[in-house]
């Protein structure tokens, strides 16, 4: 009886499953947070389990789509809004890393908080509740509603379980992003009155009937919210605030998942509804792309705080990103689609391992440290391969997406798309700057005689749950950067489609 | 066997990973077994694959496994070529390898770090034959990073130091510069070429309408260039290289002398028929290196640190190569790669058991008269030297000779740069074997405990000796009776998809190549001499002449002060830029004026009007009556 079910509503069971669970989690009393916190690890896992089962082994229709679910949910003012969800060759990927990242997370910071922990593992399956519908949504309502609906979670997140400054930092990241999305709410009712519809397709349609300049309006106020949520420079700064405050699992699922439906709604809506106005704002998206490539990377670099560098060196990911779909090229947003998972791996895993040191030394000022290797070798060699693959050396996942990226970049079509390639470069040379600057400090050298220093209080190299944790992810580091085609081959075609609406996929470059 | 060539770079990989994971608890018999095992069935397999290339039609084995990126027109596959560059390479990097990984053994026996050492050196040979058998640039720009990756591990050894790890991350740095020139011109490339597969980039490259290609082309092997002078240290990117003696004696003879940083001169070859069509870019090579080559030779004169003047030296030698593929000597700047690896590779080792008999003494201000005490060390020593500076006969004679040459055809005033570093060359060479090996020990005690070094490291030296002196006879020169076999043995990968012959440049006699040879060589053995009837007295001549010179000695000593410049001049100003950046722009400018002080306003406001909520009726009726006049006054006036 539960088969059939699940063959007709998998969607919905992944998108709210995690949510019920963690309602329920909720119920139980305080003292009970260890079995809590095994209840939900094990839901999260069991949520893998069905979406990797389910997913990975499909065939794609012909619309790309893997599984979907498509019905009228109610009409406002007389516009019909549709319970539409599915996953298809854009939000694969996306899909299998946030129900991936979830229990990864659960596992890795189950000794980190002090309190109340049980409550904040139901609180991140909810929130896992809140990324895929916001990831799986088709109707740009639903999708609004997710949207939102993610960051309350993350907002108790920070603000209980955050540090000295959290309060604050919960702030920033509400209001930051509330204002963004009020205005995009504006522009998203405008549209449907035009359209009459939520559904995507149909207001590309009627966006087409608008004259340039409404199109450009409208595009912006899209672009705004997407933007904030990268976060885009200059908007960048309630980033580095949230990232220091949060709890490490916060850190991970804010940079891992998060960041990643500003990104992937510029690809999902914001391009294929507007793609004139996008062609006509790529170049000026790119330039603040380079910019937050490079800006990110320069302020990460002269961070005292070992968190709060790897907060500012998301901003320069993301920029790469960024970069990738703004050049509208194939290629170019192919690596972007890799660079956004391989960002949630490698600045997840960061933040994972940061958090493992602070857990020990309960600092993270690098000045604090010095000969972390003498006393923890095998927390340095995961720090050392996280660590390549975040300034991107080849055969780990950053190459690959930086190198797609860049090379796309550099075959766009505007006309100083070679100088944004070229500018870019040098993100992967400061890229290195600031880490190895960091490791060299953190990590080699002689221990940090200062008996109050946080090497000092490393008394015992990684344990086994932390070593289990770790190692799917470096594994997963070398897979995408040998293979990266794993990931490659459903969005192709998608992607093409997305940038080129009109050409149906036939573009290559 | 072509089956199995993958092999060649992946069997070390197994034993890096062996190494990594497991060499601790296997302990060190099993840790050298698997680290010379997999060196020397590497070597055995790429012997096995050199001959099986040489048998293939032009000379050529192109093998492809799987597609590593595939994105729209872009195709990188993961493919390996065997052909007459890159079978001898590999050759030289898995042999010279092995002998390094044997000298290892003894070399670093007494270290905690054994298994860690071979990981990163098993590691090393991975990248680097992966650099030279890949057969597109993105493939060989793995080996490029990797290497350098295993060169920052390397030189940072000795983790628990405070200058190891800061070398190996200016080492890092100074690559991935060079690294950005690498990707850029393949980003050109491929936008020209819709490819990065180097066969098929010279395949349509030979048959391009010239003013269709030129910009491009210079463009890219510039930049290709500017990786080259990262990786091979060349001006500007050269600070790295005598810094990374920081590292293991052995990882500076095959890291930084014999085989990575001649990368830059394989990428030139690999990619050489597309340098031809660049006449801007090979003047650019030439006078980089040529210049390169006398700079650093002058640096290397007065360095007390022994293996600070083989650095020096090497920066210098890669700078004649250089200078001969400039001078579109593409085989002769080969030729200088492979006799250059023997006899500088037996240099650094030299010096390593010098310094591994006097226990880690490295100034050669404290050394003297070791010739009796390390008779194998010295002999081997003293016949690399002769090679370095040219002794007609030797390796090094014949291969810097041709370069010269070369370079008196493209300009005399090359040729003169050259020279006067051939001149430097034998001088420095000269002064640290007197220095060493002649005159009374100055430190009487380290010179007591002095003793030759184990048969595993004095095997590999006297095996280099042997290598250095034959070495030459594979490109013994017209003049001398011999063909330049070098030359007509790689032809089918330098010329690959040329469509024609580029003119050469200039027409040579037998009577200016004799002339211009016997003028090197007796300036190279004049100055050799002059340096050691100086040096083995000892250390005298040398103080009297910084005491009478201070002004000159001090600028060569430190180098020319190029490390402080570059402190001053960008370092610091990029440091300022950031900090002004995040606490300028972030917090006061975005944070501060954009974010908090609408929220400190919007505060503020707040505040003001809760107050007029008093609670008190009267206030209210009195606003009342305000309103209500106010209200009057609008709609009546």
């Amino acid at each position: 009886m539960i088969t059939p079910w699940m063959n007709t509503h998998l969607l919905t069971f992944l998108v709210f499953a995690p949510l019920a669970w963690g309602a329920l989690l909720l119920l139980f009393p305080e003292r009970q947070a260890p079995l809590v916190k095994l209840l939900a690890v094990l839901g999260a896992v069991g949520v893998l389990a069905v979406a990797a089962a389910q997913l990975l082994r499909g065939q794609p229709d012909a619309l790309g789509q893997l599984a979907f679910e498509r019905f009228h949910w109610f009409s406002a003012v007389g516009i019909p809004v549709e319970y539409h969800l599915s996953v298809d060759g854009l939000n694969l990927w996306l899909v299998i890393l946030t129900v991936f990242l979830v229990p990864v997370t659960m596992l890795g910071t189950w000794n980190s908080l002090p309190d109340r922990s049980g409550t904040a593992f139901a609180l991140f399956l909810m929130l896992e509740s809140g990324m895929l519908g916001a990831l799986v949504a088709q109707d740009l309502l639903l999708f609004y509603l997710f949207w939102e609906a993610m960051l309350l979670p993350m907002y108790f997140l920070i603000g209980v379980w955050g540090g000295a400054e959290r309060r604050y930092a919960a702030t920033k990241f509400l209001v930051f992003t509330l204002s963004g999305s009020l205005l995009w709410l504006v522009a998203l009712l405008y549209m449907a009155g035009k359209a009459g519809s939520f559904a995507p397709g149909v207001m590309a349609q009627a966006a087409q009937a608008l004259p340039p300049k409404a199109q450009g309006t409208l595009f912006l106020a899209f672009a705004l919210a997407f933007a904030i949520k990268v976060p885009l420079f200059p908007l960048h700064t309630w980033l580095p605030d949230a990232h220091t405050e949060a709890p490490t699992g916060g850190s991970v699922i804010l940079a891992g998942v998060l960041l990643k439906l500003g990104s992937y709604g510029f690809l999902r809506f914001a391009f294929p509804i507007f793609p004139d106005a996008a062609r006509h704002f790529s170049p000026i998206l790119a330039a603040l792309s380079v910019a937050a490539i490079i800006y990110g990377a320069l302020v990460a670099m002269v961070q005292s705080d070992i968190k709060k560098l790897v907060a500012y060196s998301s901003v320069s990911h993301m920029g790469f990103v960024m970069l990738g779909i703004a050049s509208m090229t194939v290629i170019g947003t192919q690596g972007a689609m890799l660079q956004m998972l391989n960002h949630g791996i490698s600045t997840g895993a960061l933040f994972l391992l940061v958090g493992m040191l602070y857990d020990r030394a309960h600092t993270r000022r690098i000045a604090d440290f010095g000969g972390v290797a003498l006393k923890m070798p095998v927390f340095t060699a995961f720090f050392m391969i996280v660590t390549l693959s975040s300034i991107g050396l080849p055969l780990t996942n950053g190459f690959a997406g930086e190198f797609l990226i860049l090379n796309g970049t550099y075959l766009s079509g505007f006309h100083w798309g070679k100088a944004a390639a070229v500018a870019a470069t040098l993100g992967v040379l400061l890229s290195a700057a600031y880490m190895l600057w960091m490791v060299k400090r953190v990590f080699w050298g002689p221990a940090n005689a200062d008996p109050e220093s946080g090497t000092a209080h490393l008394h015992a190299d990684l344990n086994a749950r932390e070593v289990a944790v770790l190692l799917p992810l470096v594994v997963l580091i070398f897979w995408m950067g040998i293979h990266p085609q794993t990931f490659l081959g459903h969005s192709e075609a998608q992607v093409s489609r997305a940038l080129y609406p009109a050409a149906g996929g036939e573009v290559k470059r | 066997m072509q089956r199995i060539a993958w092999l060649i770079p992946v069997l070390p990989l197994l034993g890096s990973a062996f190494h990594g994971i497991l060499g601790k608890r296997a302990g060190k018999a099993a840790v050298t077994a698997v680290a010379l095992g997999t060196v020397g069935a590497s070597f055995a397999l790429a012997l096995a694959l050199f001959f099986a290339a040489k048998a293939a039609p032009g000379h050529r084995l192109d093998l492809v496994y799987f597609d590593w990126m595939a994105v729209g027109d872009l195709r990188v596959p993961f493919g390996l070529v065997f052909d007459p560059l890159s079978t001898v390479m590999a050759l030289v990097v898995a042999g010279i390898g092995l002998l390094i990984h044997l000298y290892s053994v003894g070399y670093m026996w007494e270290e905690e770090g054994y298994a860690r050492y071979f990981c990163y050196l098993n590691l090393f040979v991975f990248f680097m034959l992966t650099l030279v058998l890949g057969s597109s640039l993105p493939l060989l720009f793995v080996g490029w990073e990797g290497v350098g990756l295993c060169s920052y591990l390397l030189i940072g050894y000795y983790i628990e130091t405070d200058y190891a790890p800061a070398a190996g991350l200016k080492a890092f740095l100074f690559n991935r510069v060079g690294d950005l020139g690498m990707i850029i011109g393949m980003m050109a490339l491929f936008a020209a070429f819709g490819t990065l597969t180097v066969g098929e980039i010279l395949g349509k490259a030979g048959h391009l309408a010239p003013e269709t290609t030129f910009g491009v082309v210079t463009f890219a092997t510039l930049m290709m260039f500017v990786g080259a002078t990262g990786k091979s240290a060349q001006i500007p990117l050269y600070l790295w290289l005598p810094d990374a003696m920081a590292g293991p004696t052995p990882v500076s003879a095959l890291i930084h002398a014999a085989t990575m940083v001649t990368s830059g001169i394989y990428l030139i070859c690999r990619l050489a028929p597309l340098y031809e069509l660049a006449p801007t870019t090979m003047t650019v090579v030439a006078w980089t290196g040529g210049v390169t080559a006398l700079f650093a030779a002058t640096i290397g004169l007065f360095q007390r640190d022994i293996k600070k003047v083989l650095a020096y030296s090497t920066v210098s030698q890669l700078g004649y190569m250089f200078l001969g593929l400039g001078a579109a000597g593409f085989a002769a700047g080969f030729f200088h790669v492979f006799t250059h690896a023997w006899f500088k590779a037996l240099l650094f080792l030299g010096a390593g058991s010098v310094i591994h008999g006097l226990h880690h003494q490295q100034d050669l201000f404290r050394m003297g008269g070791l010739k009796e005490k390390m008779p194998v060390t010295f002999w081997t020593m003293l016949i690399a030297t002769l090679c370095i500076m040219g002794f007609p006969g030797t390796s090094g004679f014949f291969s810097k000779d041709e370069i010269l040459y070369l370079a008196f055809l493209k300009s005399p005033a090359l040729y003169v740069v050259g020279l006067l570093g051939a001149v430097c060359t034998a001088f420095y060479m000269w002064r640290l074997m007197g220095l060493a090996f002649w005159g009374k020990p100055r430190d009487r005690h380290a010179f007591e405990h002095a003793h030759e070094s184990p048969w595993t490291m004095t095997l590999p030296l006297a095996l280099l000796a042997v290598g250095a002196l034959l070495a030459g006879l594979l490109g013994l020169p017209k003049i001398w009776g011999g063909t330049f076999a070098i030359e007509g043995w790689l032809e089918p990968a330098l010329a690959f998809g040329r469509a024609e012959a580029p003119e050469a440049a200039g027409h040579g006699s037998h009577a200016l190549a004799w002339g211009l040879m016997a003028l090197s060589t007796t300036l190279a053995l004049a100055s050799g001499l002059a340096g050691f009837l100086i040096y083995r007295k000892g250390t005298k001549s040398e103080e009297a002449f910084a005491e009478r010179n201070p002004a000159l000695y001090r600028v060569l000593a430190n180098k020319y002060f190029v490390d402080e410049g570059v402190e001053a001049g960008l370092l610091a100003p990029v440091r300022w830029i950031a900090n002004l950046a995040w606490k300028f722009f972030d917090v006061i400018l975005i944070d501060g004026v954009g974010v908090n002080l609408p929220g400190a306003l919007t505060r503020i406001a707040g505040d003001f009007t809760a107050r007029t909520q008093t609670g008190r009726v009267r206030n209210y009726a009195l606003g009342m009556a305000f309103g209500t006049v106010l209200l009057l006054w609008i709609f009546l006036r």
